[in-house]
């Protein structure tokens, strides 16, 4: 790949640190760790999950005249707590309430709704703004306390005055009991109406207004479980076709399936898989093409899939082979041994598209991130880290050295720090921000206006 | 070892420089799968094959009925608790969880640090 230009990124787009959220301290409690970042469909609202159960909702504040040199900042609008741990007595399994994935639903009325999903159990959240309360009951004083009718002289009638914003976040349906195995997806279909949920070996279909029952439309659990070779890693509904719907494996393979064609969908309609060449096997040859995560473009005619060393573009036009294949961290592959020692090798990195698709984004260690200008040809890595925190200080672009000569300012690969690791990222749908999650902190940046 | 990259040579002829040749060519994977296949002799060939997927089906699965529990007392009574064993099998029923171990179950009742922060600038 060609050297990101001076300005770094696509189309010399300067990425400038806008907003970090969470706290400074090094001593990372564990249900602080970011397990999932998603905007929702016009980018007013960014959403995160965590290792804790909790979801904290953040809202863009309105453009003001005062600052026309940024975008408007993110601001908390909502936090609750999601779900809780539980244990399964009957399996003696202990069930984590960290949040795997948050969808939002396109939004309908002055609601907003989101899904989010632990390893069991998905809910659907009402998120809803409260600016005025009804005042001037006969029979309730204002705090609540009945009145005695007897003292009632007149009668009025109780209107509704303004008051401080409140929101509320109510779970509207649980979606529970479907699924034997870890949740890991979750997507909502363009109808509206259903999604899809995906653990290690099934994928389900819901209705969302339906919480007893839900369709399985993939299972690839074999008879006898000695004979399973591989798992369901991601799965999600095409953008706009509301019959299709992908699922990545753990050997590097990607299925995509038409509803229309059966109710049990295990006859995959096509099958990305690139071919592997036979002598460049390796130990950890399967372990590394395991796909960790499945994004279509928002035009629906490409396919992202991100395994450990490389981000790949398909078309879906073509199954033999992606149409472009992207390093993300090649000098990692000789370091295969000691990342397998440590359990590295089986981190699972998101990755996201731009919103005209030009340019697809993902995470590295290091709390270094990833960007590819698809059109430029040009990629570039950037830091999230409190140094780099200045208001409107633009990103200087990063390199790591993988020969023996280290240059100034770059960084050898055995200084890397791989307990930094940005597994999650996530791009506003219209404007160039995004958002970064670090172990335990959210970072926001946007594109450098003049 | 992939010799097929040399176009004449067949397997039984190869002399030693040869080999220094092939050795020059590995792929910086297949050194790494040396390295620890150096490490952990007993390490299956099947990475990808089903004792993995099935270590990561049961992810999070440390607790067990009462005859593992004894039976895996049984065994430890004669000698120490092994600390991080080499090798990257768990069997269920050896580890005994003590009080101490076990995370907190109780939910995160305090709210997230996300959420509670002061702006940093």
């Amino acid at each position: 790949m060609s050297c990101a230009g001076p300005g770094g990124g696509s189309n010399d787009v300067q990425w400038c640190f806008s907003q970090v959220k969470g706290a400074i301290d090094d001593d990372v409690a564990e249900a602080d760790i970011i397990s999932t970042v998603e905007f929702n469909q016009s980018g007013e609202l960014l959403a995160t999950g965590d290792k804790g159960g909790r979801v904290v909702i953040f809202q863009q504040e309105q453009e003001s005249k005062n600052k026309p040199q940024c975008r408007g900042e993110y601001n908390v609008y909502s936090t609750f707590q999601s779900h809780e741990p539980e244990f399964d007595y009957l399996k003696s399994l202990e069930i984590e309430e960290k949040i795997n994935k948050i969808r939002w639903l396109p939004q309908k009325n002055a609601a907003h709704f989101l899904l989010s999903t632990n390893d069991k159990t998905i809910k659907l959240w009402k998120i809803s703004e409260r600016d005025k309360r009804p005042e001037g009951y006969n029979l309730k004083e204002e705090d609540g306390r009945y009145v005695d009718p007897n003292t009632v002289t007149a009668l009025r009638v109780p209107v509704f005055r303004p008051m401080d914003l409140m929101v509320e976040a109510s779970p509207r349906r649980v979606f529970a009991n479907a699924h034997t195995y870890h949740i890991n997806s979750i997507s909502v279909n363009s109808d509206c109406e259903t999604y899809l949920s995906a653990d290690d070996l099934r994928v389900n279909l819901w209705h969302l207004e339906i919480t007893d029952r839900s369709f399985n439309i993939v299972d690839i659990k074999p008879a006898n479980m000695e004979d399973l070779t591989e798992v369901i890693t991601a799965a999600e509904f095409h953008p706009n076709q509301c019959n299709t719907f992908v699922y990545s494996s753990s050997k590097g393979t990607i299925r995509m399936c038409d509803m229309r064609a059966a109710a049990l969908c295990d006859k995959h309609a096509k099958l990305f898989e690139e071919p592997e060449d036979p002598n460049n096997r390796s130990f950890f040859s399967e372990i590394i093409s395991s796909i960790s995560d499945v994004k279509f473009s928002h035009s629906g005619r490409y396919l992202m899939t991100r395994d450990y060393l490389s981000v790949k573009i398909w078309d879906l036009n073509m199954e033999t082979r992606p149409v472009e294949t992207y390093q993300v961290h090649e000098y990692l592959r000789s370091k295969l041994c000691s990342l397998y020692e440590n359990d590295c090798i089986f981190d699972k990195f998101e990755c996201c598209w731009n919103g005209n698709d030009s340019v697809v984004m993902t995470g590295s260690y290091n709390n270094f991130f990833r960007m590819f200008d698809r059109g430029y040809q040009q990629d570039v890595t950037l830091e999230a880290s409190r140094e780099n925190s200045k208001p409107r200080s633009v990103l200087k672009p990063r390199k790591v050295s993988t020969g023996g000569k280290r240059k100034k300012d770059e960084i050898s690969v055995d200084s890397l720090d791989f307990n930094k690791k940005i597994l999650h990222t996530a791009w506003h749908p219209l404007d160039n921000i995004i958002a970064v999650a670090t172990t335990n902190n959210l970072y926001i940046f946007q594109e450098k206006l003049n | 070892m992939s010799g097929d990259n040399e176009e004449t040579l067949t397997a039984e002829e190869t002399p030693v420089d040869e080999k220094e040749v092939e050795e020059k060519m590995i792929s910086p994977e297949k050194a790494e799968e040396a390295k620890l296949k150096a490490r952990y002799p007993n390490l299956g060939n099947k990475p990808g094959g089903s004792d993995l997927l099935r270590k990561r089906l049961q992810k999070g699965q440390k607790y067990f009925d009462s005859g593992d529990y004894n039976m895996a007392k049984a065994k430890i009574k004669n000698k120490q608790l092994p600390t991080a064993a080499p090798e990257k099998t768990e069997i269920t029923g050896d580890h005994i969880p003590t009080p101490q171990d076990l995370p907190q179950r109780k939910p995160s009742l305090v709210a997230s640090k996300l959420a509670g922060q002061v702006q940093f600038y």
